[in-house]
């Protein structure tokens, strides 16, 4: 009892074969499209790979990468297979691969199902390593004269006029480091000599923060120094000044960005798993009406096609039988093996 | 004696048609380049609209963009034409037409020659355009709270740090204005009074510029406030120090921005116009070779194909001669006209 049987004439089977091979050939699109997104997330993760630790996982991308290839390798034979399928004498060739194509395809869609999984996973561990990159990138930030580090400042100043934000969880980080060298500070003066003397690890702290932190859309200029100091601007109330500074942390902008782009990468992928699914279908179904010709010599006869030969659950007990007939066999071997070297 | 003869079989004439319809697709898809180029310049312009005077032409933008419609239509047309050239009875209803197309084509090209010299010359007006907004633009900046000018800070903020530059010529224009609010200013803090009544014009001046002037890679905390002003700042020379705010004015920066815009895209425009020419040639060729078949009625006939029918002088001529007898007709009919009214009357 067939899964699923459909009749096929002639016209319906060679519909069938040219309807398929325009799938494939878009399946073949999206795979470039796939490969051109991994490339693209490699990329965006290289462009600021300073302030990620170093331990960034390219995990991903490559992942995205091969699938992409992968795809578009499957998908070309399978356009090829249903090219040729129209000609008996050609299809001939293909006709053992069929099956384990068929396999292959199935397996295919089940990675490309772990590769979706993984997209959406990757913000977790994409929110801490930016977490700790930040930290040390705001730290380095005043080290432009040490080799290795001097783009820290530029780095940084970039991604905070970029993404509109300031800090690491807040404005407030900068408060905490110091973030003007010591090259720059007049330490004859009384402020300065005040100021790192009363904090306990000798650092030059302020309630500044840097220029890159100012918002355009403000309506007054920008007040970097004295941030919390009312008194120093006049009529201002840092409480209700939104607009000076940007409020956001660019931990979250920058998770927010990676994360915007790996849903849409993610739902892509399960676009496009759909697609695959559909493909391997119309395969199945052209490979058995192809075999289940009632006449083989007459192009034709009619036939049938089928999604499994038995039911469902035929075929899982099908395969089990023949998974343990295998282990059987293996130890039928051994003991034969064995017998002789014991006589 | 005609210009550039070449002789024809029915295999050259299949291939130079085939050809011609290749080259006709492609130039639709030039056409259909040419138009997004008008639009993207179109946008372009828009997007900064505020920092020019409200004078700007769009003549250039919607010049190409007509010139990209036009050359898409007349391309389909001619490709056309070319598929049916190939089957004699479906060409003899495009017969009658092709020679007031070709002229069409001829003015058409002369069209594209004239934009691409537009798009080269557009930046003269431009340079005016922009130093007479960015001068308002810098001197509405504090006008955040005045309906139709709050957005000029944000613009003008953005647009220097997208271009990285800083004032109009340079960044000293910022010290020749007010750009601080009077909102935002102590008036009974006596360095304020002192300020206002030292400037005849009683505006707040100041050797400070906005903090989009400062630049992201100078090695040290930006420094906007008292540039002029060595002592105030550690370990600094206003002189020496040359990474610290944009050198360059915002003036120069669009001019070149928009002027490399638009030299690309006339040299397309030139390279569009050329492949005008030689698909406009080839079709002159086509129109020619099937005209005269030796044997009208012979497909595999041999027949010759040439640009013009008679030498370069002598078509000039022919073509004056026509004018003129075209011109002597007028007068002609105006005078038997005239007599006829005058035998009436």
């Amino acid at each position: 009892m067939a899964l699923m049987p459909v009749k096929f004439d002639l016209a319906k089977r060679v519909k069938l074969a040219q309807g398929l091979w325009l799938f494939f050939w878009l399946c073949v699109m999206a795979g470039i499209l796939i490969f051109s997104m991994g490339i693209f997330f490699k990329i965006e993760l290289r462009k600021r790979s300073e302030i990620m630790d170093n331990n960034e996982s390219h995990f991903v991308p490559n992942v995205l990468i091969l699938m992409g290839l992968a795809a578009c390798g499957i998908n070309a034979f399978g356009g090829k297979v249903c090219h040729d399928s129209l000609d008996s004498a050609k299809f001939m060739k293909w006709k053992p691969m069929l099956k384990t194509y068929m396999s292959g395809c199935v397996v295919f869609c089940i990675a490309l199902f772990v590769t979706a999984l993984v997209c959406f996973l990757m913000q977790i561990s994409l929110h801490f390593t930016l977490a700790e990159g930040l930290k040390n990138g705001m730290k380095y930030y005043k080290d432009t004269d040490t080799p290795g580090r001097c783009f820290m400042k530029r780095t940084l100043d970039m991604t905070q006029i970029e993404f509109r934000c300031c800090g690491n969880n807040n404005y407030k980080d900068w408060f905490e480091i110091q973030w003007i060298s010591n090259r720059y500070l007049d330490f004859s003066n009384e402020d300065v000599k005040v100021r790192v003397q009363s904090n306990v690890d000798g650092k030059y702290l302020m309630e500044s923060v840097p220029f890159s932190c100012c918002n355009p859309g403000s309506p007054r200029p920008c007040i970097q120094h004295h941030i919390t100091n009312n008194s120093a601007h006049y009529s201002y109330d840092h409480h209700t000044e939104d607009l000076n500074i940007w409020g956001r942390g660019c931990r979250e902008a920058l998770v927010s960005y990676y994360g915007g782009m790996m849903n849409s990468i993610g739902a892509f992928v399960l676009l496009f798993i759909i697609l695959e699914a559909l493909v391997t279908v119309g395969l199945q179904y052209l490979s058995t009406a192809l075999e289940s010709m009632a006449d083989p010599e007459n192009p034709e006869s009619e036939s049938e096609g089928w999604l499994l030969e038995k039911s469902v659950k035929e075929t899982i007990s099908g395969v089990m039988a023949k998974i343990k007939t295998l282990g059987k066999g293996n130890q039928v071997q051994e003991g034969d093996e064995r017998a002789p070297e014991e006589s | 004696m005609a210009l550039m003869k070449v002789k024809f079989d029915l295999k050259k004439r299949v291939k130079l048609a085939q050809m011609l319809w290749l080259l006709y697709w492609i130039s639709v898809m030039a056409g259909v380049l040419v138009f997004s180029m008008g639009l993207f310049f179109k946008i372009e312009l828009r997007k900064r609209s505020e920092l020019m005077d409200n004078n700007e032409s769009h003549f250039v933008p919607n010049l190409l963009i007509g010139v990209g419609l036009l050359a898409c239509g007349l391309n389909a047309f001619g490709g056309k034409i070319c598929y049916d050239s190939l089957d004699s009875t479906k060409f003899a209803k495009w017969k009658s037409i092709l020679k007031p197309f070709l002229i069409c084509c001829l003015f058409f090209n002369v069209l594209l020659v004239l934009t691409a010299f537009m798009c080269f010359t557009m930046r003269i007006p431009l340079q005016f355009t922009l130093a007479e907004g960015l001068k308002n633009g810098m001197k509405y900046y504090k006008d955040s709270d005045t309906p139709g000018r709050c957005y000029m800070k944000r613009t003008l903020d953005l647009m220097q740090m997208e271009f990285r530059c800083c004032g109009n010529n340079n960044y000293k224009d910022w010290f020749e204005i007010q750009w601080v609010s009077n909102r935002y200013l102590d008036f009974s803090s006596k360095e304020v009074k002192d300020r206002f009544s030292s400037n005849v014009d009683g505006k707040y001046l100041m050797d400070g510029v906005p903090f989009s002037c400062c630049n992201p890679s100078s090695p040290r905390p930006c420094i906007q406030q008292q540039i002029t002003n060595n002592t105030a700042h550690y370990s600094y020379d206003h002189h020496t120090e040359e990474l610290n705010i944009w050198k360059r004015g915002c003036r120069d920066a669009l001019v070149s921005y928009y002027g490399g815009m638009m030299n690309t895209i006339g040299i397309l425009v030139l390279l569009v116009t050329a492949l005008e020419v030689a698909v406009m040639i080839g079709l002159q060729y086509v129109n020619t070779s099937l005209s005269t078949l030796v044997n009208p009625e012979d497909p595999e006939s041999e027949s010759e194909g040439w640009i013009l029918e008679k030498t370069v002088k002598e078509t000039i001529t022919d073509i004056m001669a026509k004018m003129k007898g075209m011109g002597k007709g007028n007068q002609v009919e105006e005078g038997a006209q005239e007599g006829g009214v005058a035998t009436v009357s």
